[in-house]
C-alpha cells in the first residue's frame, strides 16, 4: 500500500516527519518498506499555456510555440513533441530551471530559432515513464504557476507492507483510522456531499448466491462524457498510489477503491443489458477479461456477474472485455458489492490472476462501505463526466457498523498474556480509537469490533491491538520461571564430531533429486514424486543419501579437489505398503588418497577397507556384534559390497560405487557407506570390566584354508568357541602364492591369551591352540601351514 | 719400579688414543687383564724381600687403580660423544609438516543449529523432531491456517497429493509435541523445511528452528526476555539491540517480528540491512487459543509462546556468508572454512 502523506492529511492532521510516521507505523505492524518523494527534485518548472504553434522554418519535426508562463510576454519555445497543440497546458521549464539529473535549462538556439525554455514530458520531470509527448495539464490551471505547487508535488509516499489480516488498511480511510489511533489525534473524513437522483433509469438485480454475495448494489448513470479529462488532483493521487490513470470512469472507480477500500466496477450499460445476475460459473462457460488478452474458463467454483446472455465479469476479480466502458460510453451500470472472503479465496489465483479487487475481497472488505462507496463514486463521476444517475438498486441489507457478537475483555487476561497491567482508561481509549464499541461490564469490557476488522474475533485479538498501539517495545522483558537445563542428545553429535575430526566434511544436499537418479541408485524403490516440483532435477524425494554424496563428489572433483571424505545426516523417503517411511540415515563417501599428500611420499589410494574402517569406528560403541556380509547392492561394485549387520540385523551398507554409476555421474572411483542413524546412535554407557594383573601370551598360527573361505568367518568361528583364555584374535597377514596350492590361502592369526588368576604356561597355550585348530579343521578343513 | 711408571705412562697414551669402546677394552686387557703387563708386575713381587713387598705391592695396586680410573673416564667420554653423535644424526627438520588426517568440518548450518540447541538446552528446551513429509492437518489446519487462508498462498507449498505436503515450516512439530505431551512444555524443533521458490535469496530447501514454551504463567514479556537473551548470546553481543514489531501469523496472537540491530553496520544503515539499521531475524508470538484447542490444551489454564527462525539467515549473519546457495553447493573449500570451534 502506497500512502501519500498529502492525501492522508485530508483525513487527519500529520505533524510528524514522514520518517517518524513511517517508524510509528512499522512499530505498530504496518511495516514501512520504502519512503520516496512524490516527485524528484526539480525547480523552475511552471504551468505553460501554449498560445500558438508554428512550423519551424528549417526543421520538419520541430515547432515554434508561443507559451504563456506568467511573465509579461509569452516565451518562444522550440518543441519537438508530437502532441503539442494550440491551447494546451503543459509544464514549461523556463531559463534557469533545473530538471532531475541536474539538467539545467539555458537559452539556446535550435536550428537558428532561439528557444527560451523547454516544454516537458512527464518522464523529463521524473513523474512517470511516459515520454510519448508533453505532459498534458488540466485547462483550469493558471499559466505561470509553479508546477510543484500546482500539482502538490512536495509530498512523500510511504510504501507500507500490510500483513494479510489488515485488509482494512487497503484504503486511505483505514490507514487514517489507524494513524488516528496511533497518534491519538481526531479523524475527520473529507466532505462527501452525495447526489440527487435525477433519472428513472434502473437495472434489475438477481443474486442467486447470497452467501457469496450478501450485498449487491448497482445503479445506472446516463449522459456521461467518457472522454472528460480526469482532474489532475485525482490523477496525481492515483499515480502516487501506483495506479495508472486510464479514463475518467475507470479512474473514479479506482480512486474510490483507494480512498475507501471498496472495489467498484463500471459496465457499459449498452453492452451489459438491463439485468444483472450474480451466480456461480457453469462448466463450458468462458469469459474474455478486460484488455482482451486473457480468456478464462469458468467453473461452479467461480462467482460471476452475468447478463442475460452470459458472464460479464469474474466477480470480485476483474471485469470482462465485452462489457467494458470506452470513450464512446455514455451510459454505465456502476456496481458496488460485497463478496465474502470465503467465496473468493483462491479464485483469482486459480486463473493465474491477482488484482487490486481480488486482493481486497480475499482478505475482507468492510460490508458497510457498499452504499457509501456507491454514493462517493457517483458523486465524482457526475462531477467529472456530467450526466445524471438513477436510483441505487441493492440486494441484502447494509449491516450495522459494528458486529453483533461482542467480545469479553478481562483485565486479568490482558495481564496474563502481556505480563503488564494496562490502565483501564488507556484500554478504552485504544479500542475506541480503533473504532470499536466499548461497554464496561463488571471489571472488564464488552467490545464490538467494527465491520472493517475481520481479524478481531476474540479476546486475544483485542489484546494484540492493545499491545500494538501501546507499543511492543514499551512492554517488559522477563524470563520464564527457571527449570533444570536439559543435556542435548550427544550420541549423534559425537559421531558427527568424530567424522569431522577424521577429515570428513559434512554436506547438506537437497532432499529431492531427479527421478532417474533416484532409480539409478535404488531401482527397487519407486520414489515419492512431488506434484509440483521446481524442476525435473528436483522431482522426487530421495530414496537414500548416496545420490547427493556422489553428485557432491563429482562437483568437488571437477574443482580440483580429488581427496574427499564426505558425510551427510538426514532422512530418506521410502514409500511402502504401509505408507511412507521417513528414516534418518548417516551416510558417507570416501575417494582419492587415503591420507593428505605428504613429504614422505605419495599416499596410497583409498579402498574398500578405509570405508569399512569408518563404519567399524562409527559402530564400535554399540553393544551388539558388528558383522559384514558380502551382498550385492544395485549401486555398488558386485565384488566390493557388504551389508553391515549388528547382531545379525542389517543396519546399512558399505561398498564401492558401481563403475557404471561412476561413469554416469562422471565421478572417479569412490566408496560409500550408509547406516541407520538411529541404530548407530544407540550406544550404551561404557561399563568397566576388570583388568588382569597377569601377563598375556601371544601365540601366532598360520592357518591354511580354501581360497573361498571368508576371513571374517574364520575369526567368528574362533570367537564362537568362547574360550575363556582367549582375550583377542588378530589377523595380521594374508598370504597366497608360492608354497601353497593355487586354491588355498594362509591366514596368520595372533591369539592373545590371558587368565585372571595366574600366569599361563605352555600347557594352557597348547590346549587353546589345539582346540582352535580342531574347530577350524572341522569347520573349514583348515590345516596348520608347515 | 721405573718400569711400572713407564707402563702407566704408556697406558695413558694408549687410553687417550682409543676412539671406541673396543680399542679401550683392548688397552684394559693389555695392561690390567690377567696376563696384562701391569698385572704381571704383581708376580714380580715374589722376587722382593718381605720388607720390600708391601710398599712395592701398594705401588702396583696404585698403578692399576690409576689406569682403571683413566679407562673409566675415557669410557664415559666416549659414551657422551656417541650419544651426541646419535642425537646429531637423529635431528629432524621440525618445520616439516606433521602427519594427520586431512582437515574436516561440520557444515556451518549444523554448527549454527547446535549453537541454537545449546542455548535453549540451558533454559530447559528439549529437541523435538517431526516428519518432513507432513500432512495438511499438521502443517496448516492445526496451526489455524484453514484451506484458502491467504497465508497459504504465501507459503509456496510443495505437495504430493491432496493431503500430503513437504512441511513449509517446523511449526507442525509444535502440534505433534502437544498431541503427545501435556504442559509444561519446552521444546525446540530444528530441521529442514521446503518452499517452492528458488532464486538468489530463496532456496527450495532451508532450515528453521521452531520453539515452543507452554505453562500456566507464560507471558509475552517472557517471550521478549527469552528471545532478546538468545539473540545477544547467539551474536556474542551483550548490548545487541533488538526490537519487536507487531506482525501476523495465523498460529500466534499477539504476533511479532523480531529485528536486531544490523550486525554488519551496527545500526548505521548499509546494504545488508537495506539502510534501515535493522535486520529481521525471527517471527514469534503467543500461541493462538485455536492451536491449543486443536491439541486439547485448555487455553484458559495454559498460555504459551512460540517462535521460529531461519537458520541460514542466522548463519549468514554470524559468519558473513553473502550467498545462500553456497550452503547447498557443498564445495569442501566452503565447508572447510568453518573449523571445529564454530
Amino acid at each position: 500500500m502506497r500512502i501519500s502523506v498529502q492525501w492522508l492529511q485530508e483525513w487527519l492532521q500529520i505533524d510528524e516527519t514522514p520518517e517518524a510516521l513511517g517508524h510509528r507505523l512499522t512499530m505498530a505492524g504496518l511495516e514501512l518498506d520504502a519512503l520516496e518523494p512524490a516527485a524528484p527534485d526539480f525547480s523552475g518548472v511552471r504551468v505553460g499555456h501554449v498560445l500558438s504553434v508554428e512550423p519551424h522554418p528549417d526543421a520538419d519535426r520541430l515547432r515554434v510555440c508561443r507559451v504563456a508562463a506568467g511573465a509579461a510576454e509569452p516565451l518562444t519555445i522550440v518543441c519537438g513533441a508530437p502532441n503539442v497543440h494550440e491551447g494546451m497546458r503543459a509544464p514549461v521549464a523556463v531559463v534557469g530551471a533545473v530538471l532531475p539529473g541536474d539538467f539545467r535549462i539555458k537559452r539556446s538556439k535550435l536550428r537558428g530559432v532561439a528557444s527560451e525554455g523547454m516544454l516537458c514530458s512527464a518522464r523529463e520531470l521524473g513523474l512517470s515513464e511516459d515520454a510519448a509527448g508533453l505532459m498534458a495539464l488540466p485547462s483550469d490551471l493558471e499559466a505561470g504557476l509553479d508546477l510543484r505547487e500546482a500539482l502538490g508535488l512536495d509530498d512523500t509516499i510511504l510504501e507500507v507492507d500490510l500483513t494479510p489480516n489488515r485488509a482494512d488498511c487497503l484504503g486511505m480511510r483505514g490507514i487514517a483510522r489507524e494513524c488516528s489511533a496511533l497518534l491519538d489525534r481526531p479523524l475527520h473524513a473529507p466532505d462527501m456531499p452525495g447526489v440527487q437522483v435525477a433519472s428513472e433509469a434502473r437495472v434489475a438485480i438477481e443474486v442467486r448466491d447470497a452467501e457469496a454475495c450478501p450485498l449487491y448494489a448497482a445503479r445506472v448513470l446516463e449522459g456521461l462524457d467518457a472522454k472528460a479529462a480526469t482532474p489532475v488532483w485525482m490523477t496525481e493521487r492515483l499515480r502516487r498510489a501506483g495506479v495508472r490513470p486510464l479514463s475518467a470512469i475507470v479512474d473514479v472507480t479506482n480512486y474510490v477503491m483507494l480512498e475507501l477500500g471498496q472495489p467498484l466496477h463500471a459496465f457499459d450499460a449498452g453492452r451489459a443489458g438491463e439485468r444483472i445476475i450474480v451466480r456461480r460459473g457453469e462448466g463450458g462457460e468462458s469469459l474474455t477479461l478486460l484488455g482482451g488478452e486473457q480468456t478464462v474458463k469458468l467453473s461452479p467454483r467461480d462467482v460471476v456477474i452475468a447478463g442475460e446472455d452470459g458472464p460479464l465479469a469474474l466477480a470480485g476479480v476483474m471485469g470482462g472485455a465485452a462489457s467494458a466502458v470506452d470513450d464512446a460510453t455514455t451510459r454505465v451500470i456502476l456496481e458496488c458489492a460485497h463478496f465474502t472472503p470465503r467465496a473468493l479465496a483462491g479464485r483469482a489465483r486459480a486463473h493465474g490472476l491477482h488484482t487490486d479487487a481480488s486482493h481486497r475481497f480475499e482478505r475482507g472488505v468492510d460490508p458497510t462501505l457498499v452504499p457509501r462507496a456507491m454514493e462517493r463514486a457517483t458523486e465524482l463521476l457526475l462531477a467529472i463526466c456530467g450526466g445524471q444517475c438513477g436510483p441505487i438498486e441493492q440486494t441484502g441489507e447494509t449491516p450495522a457498523p459494528h458486529r453483533e457478537s461482542a467480545i469479553t475483555l478481562r483485565p486479568e487476561r490482558v495481564q496474563r498474556l502481556l505480563g503488564i497491567t494496562l490502565d483501564g482508561a488507556e484500554i478504552e481509549r485504544i479500542l475506541r480509537a480503533l473504532d470499536c464499541e466499548v461497554e464496561t461490564v463488571g471489571n472488564g469490557w464488552s467490545v464490538r469490533a467494527p465491520r472493517a476488522r475481520f481479524d478481531l474475533e476474540r479476546e486475544e485479538d483485542l489484546i494484540e491491538e492493545l499491545a500494538r498501539v501501546h507499543g511492543y517495545d514499551a512492554l517488559p522483558q522477563t524470563l520464564p520461571t527457571p527449570v533444570a537445563p536439559v543435556t542435548p542428545d550427544n550420541a549423534l553429535r559425537s559421531l558427527r564430531d568424530g567424522l569431522a575430526r577424521r577429515g570428513f566434511h559434512e554436506i547438506i544436499s537437497f532432499s529431492f533429486v531427479a527421478a532417474d537418479t533416484a532409480r539409478a541408485f535404488y531401482p527397487d524403490v519407486e520414489p515419492l514424486a512431488l506434484a509440483n516440483p521446481i524442476s525435473s532435477d528436483l522431482a522426487v524425494m530421495r530414496s537414500g543419501l548416496w545420490p547427493g554424496l556422489v553428485t557432491t563428489a563429482a562437483y568437488n572433483q571437477a574443482r580440483q579437489q580429488p581427496d574427499l571424505r564426505l558425510f551427510e545426516h538426514g532422512l530418506r523417503f521410502v514409500p511402502d505398503a504401509s505408507g511412507l517411511r521417513q528414516e534418518a540415515r548417516l551416510a558417507g563417501l570416501l575417494g582419492g588418497r587415503a591420507a593428505p599428500e605428504h613429504w614422505e611420499g605419495t599416499p596410497r589410494k583409498i579402498d574398500f577397507f578405509d570405508a569399512k574402517g569408518v563404519v567399524e569406528t562409527l559402530c564400535e560403541r554399540l553393544s551388539g556384534e558388528l558383522g559384514f556380509r558380502m551382498e550385492r547392492h544395485p549401486a555398488l561394485h558386485d565384488g566390493q559390497s557388504a551389508r553391515v549387520l549388528v547382531d545379525g540385523q542389517a543396519i546399512g551398507w558399505v561398498g564401492r560405487l558401481h563403475p557404471s554409476l561412476c561413469e554416469r555421474f562422471d565421478v572417479e572411483p569412490v566408496y560409500l557407506f550408509d547406516l541407520d542413524a538411529v541404530a548407530v546412535a544407540r550406544a550404551p554407557v561404557a561399563q568397566f570390566s576388570p583388568l588382569s594383573p597377569y601377563p598375556s601370551i601371544r601365540r601366532d598360527l598360520a592357518v591354511v584354508v580354501g581360497e573361498s573361505v571368508a576371513a571374517g568367518d574364520v575369526l567368528a568361528a574362533i570367537r564362537e568357541l568362547d574360550l575363556e583364555l582367549v582375550q583377542d584374535v588378530r589377523l595380521f597377514d594374508l598370504y597366497q602364492g608360492k608354497g601353497l596350492n593355487p586354491d588355498e590361502k594362509s591366514l596368520a592369526l595372533g591369539l592373545i591369551l590371558r587368565a585372571f588368576d595366574r600366569t599361563l604356561g605352555e600347557q594352557d597355550v597348547a590346549g587353546v591352540t589345539d582346540a582352535v585348530m580342531q574347530h577350524l579343521q572341522a569347520r573349514f578343513n583348515a590345516t596348520l601351514r608347515q | 719400579m721405573e718400569q711400572l711408571q713407564q707402563l702407566v705412562a704408556e697406558a695413558r697414551d694408549r687410553i687417550e688414543a682409543a676412539t671406541d669402546l673396543k680399542a679401550l677394552d683392548e688397552v684394559r686387557v693389555q695392561y690390567l687383564g690377567k696376563k696384562g703387563s701391569i698385572t704381571a708386575q704383581l708376580k714380580e713381587l715374589g722376587k722382593l724381600t718381605a720388607e720390600e713387598r708391601p710398599a712395592a705391592g701398594q705401588k702396583v695396586n696404585e698403578a692399576k687403580a690409576e689406569v682403571a680410573g683413566l679407562i673409566e673416564a675415557r669410557k664415559e667420554a666416549l659414551a657422551q660423544a656417541a650419544l651426541a653423535d646419535q642425537l646429531a644424526s637423529e635431528r629432524v627438520d621440525v618445520t616439516l609438516p606433521g602427519r594427520r588426517p586431512g582437515p574436516g568440518a561440520l557444515h556451518p548450518i549444523t554448527q549454527t543449529l547446535e549453537r541454537i540447541e545449546t542455548f535453549f538446552a540451558g533454559l530447559g528446551f528439549r529437541v523435538a523432531e517431526g516428519p518432513e513429509v507432513e500432512d495438511d492437518f499438521h502443517n496448516f489446519e492445526a496451526l489455524n491456517i484453514p484451506e484458502h487462508h491467504p497465508a497459504r498462498a504465501m507459503h509456496d507449498t510443495f505437495y504430493f497429493d491432496a493431503h500430503r505436503v513437504l512441511r513449509t515450516h517446523t511449526s507442525p512439530v509444535q502440534i505433534r509435541t502437544m498431541e503427545q505431551q501435556k504442559p509444561p512444555l519446552r521444546v525446540i524443533a530444528p530441521g529442514r523445511v521446503y518452499r517452492c521458490d528458488s532464486d538468489l535469496t530463496h532456496s527450495p530447501m532451508f532450515h528453521q528452528v521452531e520453539g515452543l514454551c507452554v505453562d500456566t504463567d507464560i507471558t509475552f514479556a517472557d517471550l521478549r526476555g527469552v528471545l532478546s537473551a538468545f539473540l545477544q548470546a547467539f551474536f556474542d553481543r551483550d548490548d545487541l539491540a533488538t526490537r519487536f514489531r507487531p506482525s501476523y501469523f495465523p498460529f500466534t496472537e499477539p504476533s511479532a517480528e523480531v529485528d536486531i540491530q544490523c550486525v554488519h553496520c551496527g545500526g548505521e544503515g548499509c546494504r545488508v540491512c537495506s539502510h534501515t539499521g535493522w535486520l529481521e531475524v525471527m517471527g514469534c508470538g503467543m500461541v493462538h487459543p485455536n492451536v491449543l484447542g486443536h491439541v486439547g490444551i485448555d487455553a484458559e489454564q495454559y498460555t504459551g509462546f512460540a517462535f521460529g527462525l531461519g537458520v541460514e539467515r542466522m548463519a549468514m549473519l554470524r559468519h558473513g556468508v553473502n550467498d545462500l546457495r553456497l550452503f547447498f553447493d557443498n564445495d569442501i573449500r566452503f565447508i572447510g572454512q568453518f573449523g571445529q570451534t564454530g
